[in-house]
């Protein structure tokens, strides 16, 4: 124990920060491009980067035990693009086989050099989960300068960067090259990968990745936040899980500050107002006693079944009027399912049910009749 | 028209092959300044396939594409694309304003931020369409026809010469069809070309010029009373699988 002093926990804290807060704004990234599995492709890839790395120059010298890493994280996306474009195999399935593929070579590879009698090569399973404990202050240093130039670049180049993961066809219109920015892109990626190795590892570094865009996508609906708060739960995560592996014995840094990531992602898929499933319930339960009293949301699912090709196909308040009982306040109910997100003015007067009213109308009517709409 | 005036757009010889299948076959199409024109044809006629060639975003087996006589080069801010609603990430974290100031974005180089210019031409573009009031909503709260303003305003923002649109009317409610409808008859009436992929066949005649009737050759192009016509609407729409099986025939034969 005497050797986790202070100057441990500050080197295995620091690094997994600065890990956090970079996989935490890359992923966000990533994570609305629907790129989760490239990040696990690459990671996965980079074993036997590792490996080959170590064989060839008989050490686990951080800088090209990463030099490895990042090449093989590259030559699997080289891998994938060329047997999408030669063949007709999807996307996500040539990820899938990229990720299969070089993650068994590097456990193959590896398994070779532990049957080596040198001593050197202790240790190197560690790449696998990580051993932040290990981490001195010249691998931090590397780990904080890469972090910085990703960092750097995702600034300058910040609105391209938006504009590819909004829509990079139109990205592309306006004579973006919108390839090689995909392939920078991927860079970056390959990058955060590979100042995760020492920490978290390869396998569990893809959760550092794309966990905490998920966690921050459900507390903002704005882009640059997104990206902030991805960032800031990346560090959190990072530093708290490197404090808690600290404080428990025999806690392994890497697990942990993944544990600690997922407890807040799923605080924050349950919690989150808006998005979260606790303030769906709540509202859900609004809705369900008063479902059988909202008929105008009823009729305005009926009547906008009429249109099943136009969705926002809105009808008048004199239509919803004859179909509601005389007396009936046809447009208080109107704003009341307006405010809880029902139904929307579509322009004219006129009124739609929305994407949620439809289901929720579609859920009670299951419920009346125990069947299919 | 005046015929020695140079045309907006020139489609030469285009064709177009997914996996060996020919999608757009020696399309030819000139398309005059300021002309307001339908693209129409079935299913798979290669509508959108021909706007995205012309574009340069999906690759070309053969063809040239000039705009106002230059060979077509993206990036020089000429042509505003607005791709088709259903294409995009609707979830994506963002609102309004800000997806239509990325219409700002080619004229801003690789750099420089929007800045109160870019939004100010922003919030002029979604005061066009109507849309002033939704500025700052999240796009994940639009309904579909707000949201197809909202990529004709990313449009409008552009100041392009010409406007590609790719069903425009696709799913939209009937007051958005009408502000976008104005929008274009504005466009054209400024000297601006309009090209719109469009699949409802009734309303060619009230909302554009001139049509191209398109299944996978290019059939017939011209002023809608020359061109729409039921003998070309039946070789457009009718005989489809022959003209599909003669056309792969000629590309086997072609390798």
């Amino acid at each position: 124990m005497d050797l986790l002093g202070d100057y441990t926990l500050r080197m295995v804290a620091l690094g997994s920060g600065i890990l956090g807060a970079v996989a935490g704004a890359l992923g966000s990234f990533a994570y609305l491009r629907r790129q989760s599995l490239v990040a696990d492709a690459l990671s996965h890839a980079a074993l036997p980067g590792i490996a080959v790395a170590f064989l060839l120059t008989g050490s686990k010298t951080p800088l090209p035990i990463m030099l490895g890493a990042a090449v093989a994280g590259w030559l699997a996306t080289l891998a994938v693009r060329l047997v999408v474009s030669r063949s007709r195999v999807p996307y996500d399935s040539a990820l899938g086989m990229a990720l299969a593929v070089f993650f068994g070579l590097g456990l193959v590879l590896l398994t070779v050099i532990q049957k080596r009698p040198d001593a050197a090569q202790a240790g190197l399973e560690s790449f696998l989960f990580g051993q932040a404990a290990s981490l001195l202050r010249d691998d931090v240093i590397v780990m904080g300068l890469l972090g910085a130039a990703s960092l750097g670049v995702l600034a300058v180049l910040w609105k391209e960067l938006k504009l590819l993961a909004f829509d990079g066809e139109f990205g592309a219109s306006l004579g973006r090259p919108v390839r090689r920015l995909d392939g920078l892109f991927t860079l970056l990626l390959v990058i955060a990968v590979v100042i995760g190795l020492r920490t978290v590892g390869v396998v569990l570094m893809s959760a550092m990745v794309v966990a905490p865009a998920a966690a921050a996508r459900q507390l903002t609906d704005r882009f640059a936040p997104m990206v902030v708060i991805a960032a800031a739960i990346g560090v959190v995560s990072g530093v708290g899980g490197a404090v808690l592996s600290s404080v428990v014995p025999h806690l392994p840094t890497g697990p942990t500050i993944v544990l600690v990531l997922s407890a807040i992602v799923l605080a924050a898929l349950l919690g989150a107002p808006r998005r979260g499933l606790v303030w769906r319930w709540v509202r859900l339960g609004r809705l369900q006693p008063s479902a059988a009293l909202d008929p105008v949301l009823m009729h305005l699912y009926a009547l906008s079944r009429q249109h099943p090709d136009e969705p926002d196909h809105g009808h008048g308040l004199a239509v919803l009027r004859t179909m509601s009982p005389a007396g009936a306040d046809v447009e208080r109910a109107l704003g009341d399912l307006e405010a809880r997100g029902l139904a929307q003015p579509v322009g004219d007067g006129l009124w739609a049910p929305t994407a949620i009213g439809r289901r929720e109308a579609e859920r009670t009517l299951r419920r009346q009749t125990g069947g299919e709409p | 028209m005046d015929g020695n005036r140079t045309p907006a757009l020139e489609v030469e010889d285009l064709t177009v092959a997914y996996s060996d299948q020919p999608v757009l076959w020696d399309v030819d199409l000139t398309v005059p300044v300021g002309d307001k024109m339908a693209v129409v044809g079935p299913n798979g006629a290669g509508k959108s396939t021909l706007v995205k060639a012309a574009l340069g975003l999906v690759p070309a087996v053969a063809g040239e594409v000039r705009v106002f006589g230059r060979p077509f080069v993206r990036g020089r801010g000429e042509i505003a694309y607005v791709p088709q609603r259903a294409g995009l990430e609707w979830d994506f974290p963002t609102d309004v304003l800000d997806v239509v100031t990325m219409g700002t974005y080619g004229g801003l180089g690789w750099f420089r931020r929007p800045g109160k210019a870019e939004r100010e031409r922003a919030r002029a573009a979604l005061d066009e369409v109507a849309m002033s009031e939704f500025e700052r909503r999240p796009i994940a709260q639009l309904s579909g026809g707000q949201q197809q303003r909202v990529l004709l305003a990313r449009a409008l923002v552009q100041s392009a010469p010409i406007l590609m649109l790719d069903e425009p009317f696709q799913g939209v409610d009937a007051p958005t069809e009408r502000a976008i409808v104005a929008v274009l008859d504005r466009l054209s009436g400024e000297g601006r070309t309009v090209i719109v992929v469009h699949h409802d066949l009734q309303t060619v005649p009230e909302y554009f010029d001139s049509v191209l009737l398109l299944n996978v050759r290019a059939i017939d192009a011209g002023p809608v009373d020359e061109v729409f016509t039921e003998d070309n609407l039946r070789l457009t729409f009718g005989g489809r699988v022959g003209v599909l099986a003669q056309l792969a025939a000629t590309v086997d034969r072609a390798r």
